[in-house]
């Protein structure tokens, strides 16, 4: 855990934390007047959602050192209960506010939470693992077969405009419903933040760090986990109900292993080491998995060599690449190093704009084939399967590799300087 | 990809300055359905049957000066990911869309277009579903804005058993099917149909197995092969279906399989010779019809895409457009919609109806049999296999025609 | 009886099968610690290389060559991805291997295109090997059983009676030790990735020949892997040779069986009928639900017995 939140816990007005919190409420605020078009409005939306997720999977993994495998099956649970008391209030049979809707979601996630919760917290480490694993695949089996509650492969569908317009506010148009999800998502955000800070969340901390010790002081391991994970199941299924909301559907997909798996790749991209981190994992994996198939064939390609990198260059998550920056900061040292950053990322785009253009050529030549060898790619058109562009790949590898280099040479030997000159100061 | 956004941007103008047909050039269709993934392949072959068609029809001038587009996105199978597509049709202002694999889906996207028209009036969108057959789509859940170009799953088992009810060798029949609403469908229609049309047929197996979950159907096959069988009905497809007719001919089973999906891109290659001369598969038209009728547009496909032409409900939904558009002398899907209802045209399978009551295209309906190129019945195989569907009987459209429960809720 | 023999066929070859594939993947994990996420993309590329080798070679020059192809992909995996990796924990190797799986599925699908190629059982291998009542048993299925317990035999030689292999036990028990010793271990770990993922690429090209040979042939493989592989133990091979045996039996026979929990009541003399509560869950048969029952062997197992059949740790 970073020492930087901590250590300014103490203070009596805390700016630094009320700026943090204030800004991100405005920019949630700004973005729908910004960007007006409805599929710019889902995609936040599901970013949104995508937020309360993965801070909900990151209790689990981040703060409670539980790796699990089948996250998406409390949000997804979540997301059928709502779904189903939804359709009760949309028929007059039950008084259900469609803002309060994600609460349900919430209830119906920590249900669960609190009956699969106690056999799998059982254990600890991969065979924790194992067990949401197996627990998962049965879930996601049985969503597809049963069909009273999970309506089969075809899902529940449903309608959101329920009850008489309140303030003109009848949640038809999109933009109504991003902004429900994020005042749910700031709320989320603020409760999983303060919970951090209760006894619990430090107890969980301590129960993954060193398991022995912790029941030594006489704390039940086992009790921490579990209630650890019905907190998390809580807000997962939060999410869940959000999703009711956004699309009107709910499907077997939402409890399947891709969803699992989903987002504990955007947790780790964020970063777990940090609060902040799997709120930017949630918007960068939401921007990978929805938008970026829009604009290319080889989104897959993509999200898989970006995954492999981070876990290779950054396993700490973007959250950690911003956190050292920050130090350095603090330490009025970031100057120095900001223009070797510049040319590391110069030289970094040449070399992205070469994978690109090798990327898009070869699917293009491979799965794209029938339509031609022409294609367009950054507003020039050019044919594939003639050797310039190819050549001209090759020239942006060579030369984005060598500048690349070193540019990455001189930013690790200033780093390093800058280390030991902070060590010294210290000393 | 970058400089159609600009397209679309322009195009979003221009709709909505001039609506009109005189100044209208292109008309774009939006076409969804799995571009990645494991039925990608299968979506990629349908889309470029829609490009394929779009190009004939626009060098024939079937809507006289206007021009077909087809703007290809990929909803990954996800009923939730073809929700965000229908959001960004709707930001680029195409007004219809066509989609087909995947009845999830189309329920999904029938349900959402509907709401979005009632909600957004002016700007409504018009659906296409040229391959999800869920009889619901048509019946219990249909709408205004849905047209559905394939026969549903009770007209496709109507006419199989109509033609399955004549062969007087049939005794024991076993249905195995994937254990969705799909595979539920079939079952139902198959044991109502069979019951009414032979009764003497004894169903000796009902079975349903989770989908594109299973590697190895020699269990399943050994159940077949124990209850005796003679005949298989299955709406299974991909690999699914490949594996069990792959699985049947190892342990030397020699039921006869009818299906739905046997010639679906991908079961060919992986069926190969063990599905030959024992595989049917019920469908509404194939290159080998007749009269090969088609076999122009086949040969074209062929040579441009490398591929094989299958999916001929492109050819009747660009045609039913075009003729609307010729007829209403509008690209406004309100009148478009209006237009359709009860249109006639002439497709590669004879005289097709869009019966105005429920949507549901009224068509006739081809029995296919898997054997080896000879020339004469069978002049094209499909995914070079060497194999290819022999038409051995045409069912009229009346068979297939059922009462529907639709109350359609018009505008 | 007949049903019982077929069935009894059916489950061993099955099983065998599953055996070849999840044999690397708990070599992998019982020296390395790392849950292969992409042991499934190694075994489609087993089958793809396979599919074009033996276009050139034949089919049996290929089934040697492939694994070793696959091999020394997955060597060279280790050697510059998942070695930068490990420092970083387990959680980083697993995703890691998460990310490659991805990106092995796409160079299949632009290498070999998107739909399944023609991969077909060989002349040699045609038709069936016995008949049984009146059903046939292939060859091809008799071969993938030989070829598992060929398999099973030259790595149990390898472990016990080589000196790599006896170096690969020290390591795995006393990884420190071995290093003390002089014992280059992180190439013993090379080694190891690199002789799991042939066996997944042996596996590859039996299952891909015998089934089908499509960029989806992977899908849905990892989490019955890893059930083998949990069931088995983690660590232990001849765990998860049982695991497997006992997962292919319980699918081949539980399909054959249409029971219901409501049938079992109604031969009580329990009345089950619509009405009774909970009767869509009675009326479900053993047949519908068999895919699943080795995920449900896995949480009681998992619950009552975490260290697996012939496990030895359960942390």
């Amino acid at each position: 855990m970073a020492g930087v939140p901590s250590k300014l816990r103490y203070r009596p007005f805390n700016l630094g934390r009320w700026l943090t919190w204030g800004l991100t409420a405005l920019v949630m605020v700004v973005l729908p007047q910004i960007f007006t078009q409805g599929y710019a409005i889902t995609l936040m939306s599901q970013m949104g959602i995508m937020i309360v997720f993965a801070l909900s999977y990151n209790m689990l993994l981040g703060q409670g050192g539980m790796l699990s495998f089948g996250h998406a099956v409390y949000s997804g649970l979540g997301a059928y209960v709502a779904v189903h008391i939804l359709n009760l209030a949309g028929a007059g049979k039950i008084w259900m506010p469609l803002s309060l809707l994600p609460l349900v979601g919430g209830l119906g996630g920590a249900f669960f939470g609190v009956l699969f919760g106690y056999v799998t917290t059982k254990r600890a480490g991969t065979t924790f693992a194992m067990i949401t694993l197996g627990i998962a695949v049965l879930v996601d089996t049985w969503a597809t077969m049963s069909r009273a509650f999970f309506g089969g492969e075809q899902g529940v569908s449903t309608d959101r405009v329920i009850g008489k317009p309140f303030l003109g506010i009848t949640y038809g148009p999109g933009v109504q419903v991003y902004y429900l999800i994020a005042v749910w998502c700031l709320v989320s955000m603020a409760l999983m933040y303060a919970w951090s800070h209760t006894p619990l969340g430090r107890i969980a901390n301590a129960v993954r760090d060193n398991p022995e010790r912790a029941e030594f002081i006489g704390y039940d391991t086992q009790r921490v986990r579990w209630f650890t994970l019905i907190i998390s199941a809580f807000f997962a299924g939060i999410s869940g109900g959000l999703s009711t909301i956004n699309f009107e559907i709910v499907t077997p997909d939402v409890v399947s292993l891709s969803a699992s798996g989903g987002v504990l790749l955007a947790t780790f991209i964020g970063g777990i080491g940090f609060f902040f981190g799997p709120i930017l994992g949630a918007v960068v994996f939401s921007f990978f998995a929805v938008a970026l198939s829009n604009y290319t064939n080889a989104w897959q390609f993509y999200l898989g060599l970006f995954f492999v990198l981070m876990v290779m260059y950054a396993p700490g998550g973007i959250a950690s690449i911003i956190v050292m920056q920050l130090q350095l900061i603090a330490r009025k040292r970031f100057w120095r190093i900001a223009p070797h950053y510049l040319a590391a990322g110069a030289s970094g785009l040449v070399l992205l704009a070469a994978l690109i253009l090798t990327v898009e050529m070869t699917y293009q030549l491979s799965e794209n084939s029938a339509n031609g060898t022409v294609m367009n790619l950054f507003g020039v058109n050019f044919d594939c399967a003639k050797a310039l562009p190819w050549a001209v790949a090759v020239g942006l590898w060579i030369v984005g590799g060598i500048l690349f280099n070193l540019a990455r040479q001189r930013v690790a030997r200033v780093w390093g300087e800058i280390q030991t000159e902070l060590l010294q100061a210290r000393a | 990809m970058f400089n159609l956004k600009r397209a679309f941007g322009a195009l979003l103008l221009s709709s909505s300055l001039f609506a009109g047909y005189a100044h209208a050039q292109t008309v774009k269709i939006a076409f969804t359905d799995p571009l990645s993934g494991f039925l990608g392949p299968v979506g990629v072959n349908n889309m470029h049957s829609w490009q394929w068609i779009a190009e004939v029809a626009n060098q024939e001038h079937w809507a006289g000066k206007l021009k077909f587009e087809i703007v290809p996105y990929d909803n990954k199978l996800s009923p939730q990911e073809t929700l965000n597509v229908l959001k960004r049709v709707e930001d680029q202002g195409i007004r219809y869309i066509v989609q087909g694999d995947g009845s999830s889906v189309a329920l999904a996207l029938s349900h959402a277009v509907t709401q979005y028209n009632e909600r957004n009036p002016g700007k409504e969108i018009l659906y296409l579903n040229y391959a999800a057959i869920d009889p619901l789509l048509t019946n219990g859940n249909c709408s205004f804005w849905h047209f559905a170009l394939d026969a549903d799953v009770d007209m496709k088992m109507e006419a199989l058993t109509s033609y399955l009810a004549k062969d007087k060798n049939i005794k024991k029949v076993y249905l195995i099917n994937q254990d969705y609403v799909f595979g539920h469908d079939v079952a139902k229609a198959a044991k109502e149909d069979l019951a009414r049309m032979r009764p003497d047929i004894q169903i000796v197996g009902d079975d349903f197995h989770p989908l594109a979950r299973v590697k190895d159907f020699s269990p399943y096959v050994a159940k077949i092969m124990a209850a005796g069988a003679d005949t298989v009905i299955t709406g299974n497809w991909g690999s699914d279906l490949a594996l069990l007719i792959k699985a049947a001919h190892d342990a030397g089973l020699k039921a006869n399989f009818y299906t739905f999906y046997a010639g679906t891109t991908g079961v060919p290659t992986a069926m190969g010779s063990a599905g030959a001369d024992h595989v049917f598969e019920v469908a509404y038209w194939n290159p080998n019809n007749k009269k090969f009728a088609g076999a122009d547009i086949v040969k074209g496909f062929k040579k441009k895409y490398k591929d094989d032409y299958y999916t001929m409900a492109s050819y009747s939904g660009i045609k039913y457009l075009a003729d609307a558009f010729k007829q209403t002398k509008s690209t406004d899907p309100v009148k478009v919609a209006e237009a359709m209802e009860g249109m006639k045209i002439q497709s590669l399978n004879g005289q097709e109806e869009m019966r105005k009551t429920d949507h549901q295209n009224q068509q006739e309906l081809i029995i296919g049999k898997w054997v080896k190129v000879n020339g004469t019945t069978v002049k094209f195989d499909q995914e070079n296999t060497g194999y290819g569907w022999e038409t051995v009987a045409e069912i009229p459209a009346y068979v297939g025609t059922l009462p529907t429960s639709c109350q359609m809720k018009r505008p | 009886m007949e049903f019982f023999v077929i069935s009894l066929l059916n489950g061993v070859s099955y099983g065998l099968l599953l055996f070849m594939l999840s044999s690397g993947l708990t070599l992998i994990f019982s020296l390395m610690g790392v849950l292969n996420f992409a042991h499934a993309a190694f075994y489609m590329m087993g089958a793809y290389a396979a599919y074009s080798l033996g276009l050139k070679i034949g089919f049996f020059p290929a089934l040697i060559l492939a694994p070793l192809v696959v091999g020394l992909l997955g060597a060279l995996v280790e050697r510059y991805g998942l070695r930068t990796v490990h420092p970083y924990g387990h959680v980083a190797e697993l995703l890691f291997t998460f990310g490659l799986a991805y990106l092995i599925d796409e160079i299949v699908k632009v290498g070999w295109g998107l739909t399944a190629v023609p991969f077909r059982v060989p002349a040699a291998l045609h038709g069936p090997l016995f008949t049984v009542y009146a059903t046939e048993f292939p060859k091809m299925r008799g071969f993938m059983m030989l070829v598992a317990l060929l398999m099973l035999l030259a790595v149990y030689l390898l472990v016990t009676r080589t000196r790599i292999g006896l170096v690969i036990q020290a390591a795995l028990t006393h990884p420190h030790m071995a290093e003390a010793l002089g014992h280059n271990v992180p190439r013993v770990f090379m080694l190891v990735f690199g002789g799991g993922t042939a066996l997944a690429g042996l596996a590859g090209v039996i299952g891909g020949v015998a089934f089908i040979t499509s960029p989806s042939m992977a899908d849905s493989l990892v989490p019955i892997m890893f059930v083998v592989v949990v069931v088995g133990g983690m660590v232990s091979l001849a765990g998860s040779f049982l695991a497997s045996l006992l997962i292919g039996l319980i699918q081949s026979f539980a399909i054959g069986l249409d029971w219901s929990l409501g049938g079992l009541l109604d031969a009580l003399g329990v009345a089950v009928n619509a009405h009774t509560p909970l009767y869509s869950l009675l009326k479900l048969q053993l047949s519908a639900v068999a895919p699943t029952l080795p995920y449900l062997l896995l949480v009681l197992m998992l619950i009552f017995r975490p260290k697996g059949l012939l496990g030895t740790r359960a942390d």
